[in-house]
């Protein structure tokens, strides 16, 4: 390569980055994305690129998208600024930490369009979105109940926070309403990704008796070492039966396609609002992977219970809610527990035998 | 046959120089032939990689941001290194820093407190800092305690502590009982430099903390210790200084700066206390202080670099949509190719043939 054919490449490629920072109204609509752990998680940021990944075949030429993995919360806003200002114009943060730093950049780019899973606090150019991934949790807690030899299933959280233990009490309700003596172990993880941690948090339980594993956490670890031991457990996020496909029940999916593709679509026909969104079975956001590895009758209940949930004949937190001391639960909401409460849930139901971490 | 390294008689001070140029340029042909593995173009690479973040003041003022903490913090580890003594919790002290100072900013959250706030939140954060650095180091003299293994596991009950807090006595009362306490008032953070700018005062500490040393280290008595006490421990016991001192006030040093750095990233940069307030910048800071061997100015530009790797990986990520993995990959070669470096500049390899040796 001769020196001119060098500062050639050079120049061309200056241009090239330099117009990759004006977006006229011709162009392609930038999306981006920022994810909390690697792409590769095959959990929580995997189901979120799965959605990315549908806008572009949805859309094709009409759309470029681009993800940053593995985004520190407490280092992040750097991250969703350079995003905004390289001409994207739909930014998607995909994980509860970004909220603070996503609302200081939405406010500096005004003509941005910010989107923000799992949080709260929203601005005219900022909606959040989240998913009731506790509907999941009580079908999947009748089945635990009924395959569980031991009488008592087991539970890997990420972090005490309400998402999570929300669904803790939901999968506790769903295995309560089979079988009243049920009993649950609880291991934090204190991590959304990190496998080792994860599968030694499902060995801890195992050795207690547990013959079921559920998880919260973003990798398969958990149910791997459910499936070392012959064990039953459940995928978390995605279908991860490639993963452990004698252990796995069922799995929390979650789908992130069909509202992506949505807002891009809202983008494009100009009519985006801020808004706040929060989908469930029936909203296709939260999807059962088959039910697999169980007999007939517990399959036939599992389905019927998903069938009640999405036509809202059944709500996991119906009243009324006992708390672990006995005490009622306010009822907020219509005949069951307000969106509020549970989105702000910290008490554990009575019959969880531990104490929450506060 | 065996490799032998020889320390060389005498080394041409220029080639000290140019070492770590050497090592650089080495270091891009590696990553370069990578990303040419890759089917991606080596020049596009090194064009958003370096040159961009070099000739875009936004990412300038972010390289700023970026390399405070880890310059704050090195600066500090320079003091231990120099002595030989291997601080490696400084993660945990900006952590304990940080949340000493944040006491005071929630303390006085929504009242009409003055300015005193914010120098007294530093000087919390400082005296945290020291205070946590200060354990390790009485370990070490009082029981000849492994002040690695003590330093490093002091990190995780840091850490720990914080993830307390978040979760139970700081949490914010509004905040849907996510853990995360209060974003501080107006009076309790750090002023930027400028006014749309993310530079906070902390850089300004760094540069001061640089200068000061510089003059320390190689103008005071105290240099001359901290120097002899590392290179030669018997001679400074001859020379009547006591190692216990030393070590007590290196430790307290570093500490201290861990914790400033703490503070001010929480106060300048996050604006509230979370359970993570830290990419990892303590244990980066390690590898910092040694690119820059342990030279206050060396450390400056050694901190630009690692923040540089950062930034440019970010935005390789965005326009040329190049995996993270690349840039942690690419931090690695660079340190291995200085280091590398400087032991082929004061030691010659010899290899020895089988039964030349011992």
């Amino acid at each position: 390569m001769s020196f001119r054919s060098i500062l050639g490449a050079v120049a061309g490629v200056t241009a090239l980055a330099l117009s990759a920072g004006s977006a006229g109204a011709q162009e392609k609509l930038k999306i981006g994305f920022i994810y909390v752990g690697p792409v590769g998680d095959y959990g929580w940021s995997h189901q979120h690129d799965i959605g990315r990944k549908a806008v572009e075949k949805a859309f094709g030429d009409k759309v470029e998208t681009t993800y940053v993995e593995s985004v520190p919360e407490a280092d992040s806003e750097r991250a969703i600024e350079q995003l905004a200002r390289t001409g994207h114009k739909l930014i998607f943060t995909t994980s509860f930490g970004f909220m603070e730093p996503t609302l200081k950049v939405a406010k500096k780019y005004p003509n941005v369009k910010f989107e923000h899973a799992t949080g709260f606090k929203r601005a005219p150019n900022l909606s959040t979105y989240a998913a009731k991934f506790h509907e999941g949790r009580y079908i999947i807690g009748q089945i635990a109940a009924k395959m569980s030899k031991s009488g008592t299933i087991g539970y890997v959280g990420a972090f005490p926070i309400p998402e999570v233990v929300s669904g803790i009490n939901s999968y506790f309700l769903g295995a309560q309403s089979v079988n009243p003596n049920i009993k649950i172990k609880v291991v934090w993880a204190n991590s959304w990704y990190d496998p080792a941690k994860e599968a030694d948090a499902a060995k801890a339980l195992l050795d207690q008796g547990v013959d079921i594993i559920a998880q919260h956490t973003d990798s398969p670890a958990p149910l791997q070492a459910a499936e070392a031991r012959g064990k039953f457990g459940f995928g978390q996020a995605s279908d991860m039966e490639q993963f452990a496909p004698k252990a796995q029940l069922t799995a929390i999916v979650d789908n992130w396609s069909d509202y992506y593709i949505a807002r891009t679509k809202a983008v494009l026909d100009g009519t985006w609002k801020s808004e706040d969104t929060w989908g469930g079975l029936a909203a296709h956001m939260v999807v059962m992977a088959p039910y697999k590895n169980m007999p007939d009758d517990v399959k036939k209940m599992a389905e019927e219970t998903e069938a009640a949930i999405k036509s809202g004949k059944l709500n996991p937190f119906k009243c009324p809610v006992l708390k672990q001391d006995g005490s009622q639960v306010e009822c907020k909401g219509d005949g069951a527990l307000s969106d509020e409460q549970i989105l702000s849930m910290n008490f554990y139901v009575k019959g969880i035998d531990d104490k929450l971490p506060q | 046959m065996r490799f032998e390294l020889t320390p060389r008689a005498s080394v041409a001070p220029f080639m000290r120089t140019l070492a770590p140029i050497l090592a650089f340029i080495t270091a891009f042909l590696i990553a370069g032939f990578v990303i040419w593995l890759l089917g991606r173009s080596p020049l596009a690479a090194f064009q958003v990689y370096v040159v961009q973040p070099l000739s875009d003041p936004w990412a300038l003022q972010e390289l700023l941001v970026k390399a405070t903490p880890l310059a704050l913090i090195a600066i500090g580890l320079s003091y231990c290194f120099r002595a030989n003594l291997w601080n490696i919790g400084a993660e945990g002290q900006y952590v304990v820093g940080a949340i000493l100072g944040s006491w005071l900013a929630l303390r006085t959250h929504g009242t009409d407190a003055g300015i005193w706030v914010l120098p007294a939140m530093l000087l919390l954060g400082i005296i945290g800092g020291a205070l946590y650095g200060l354990i390790p180091a009485f370990l070490k003299t009082r029981f000849g305690v492994n002040e690695i293994l003590t330093s490093l596991m002091l990190v995780y009950v840091a850490q720990l502590l914080l993830d307390y807090l978040v979760r139970g006595p700081w949490r914010d009362p509004k905040g849907f009982n996510f853990p995360q306490s209060v974003t501080f008032d107006p009076a309790a953070t750090l002023p930027t430099l400028g006014e749309a700018s993310r530079v906070h005062y902390g850089t300004v500490f760094a540069v001061l903390a640089v200068i000061v040393t510089a003059v320390v280290v190689g103008r005071t008595l105290f240099g001359y210790r901290l120097r002899l006490t590392g290179d030669a421990p018997r001679a400074a016991r001859f020379a009547g200084f006591s190692s216990k001192n030393t070590t007590l006030a290196v430790f307290a040093i570093s500490g201290g700066l861990a914790g400033l750095a703490g503070i001010s990233e929480v106060a300048g940069q996050i604006g509230q206390l979370q359970p993570s307030i830290s990419p990892g910048y303590g244990f980066t800071a390690i590898t910092v202080a040694f690119l820059g061997r342990l030279n206050p100015f060396g450390i400056l530009v050694a901190a630009l670099v690692v923040a540089l790797t950062f930034i440019g990986g970010e935005s390789a990520q965005i326009l040329l949509k190049l995996p993270l993995d690349l840039t942690q990959a690419f931090q690695g070669i660079l340190l291995l190719c200085v280091l590398s470096a400087d032991a082929l500049v004061s030691y010659r390899v010899r290899i020895i043939r089988r039964g030349g040796g011992k």
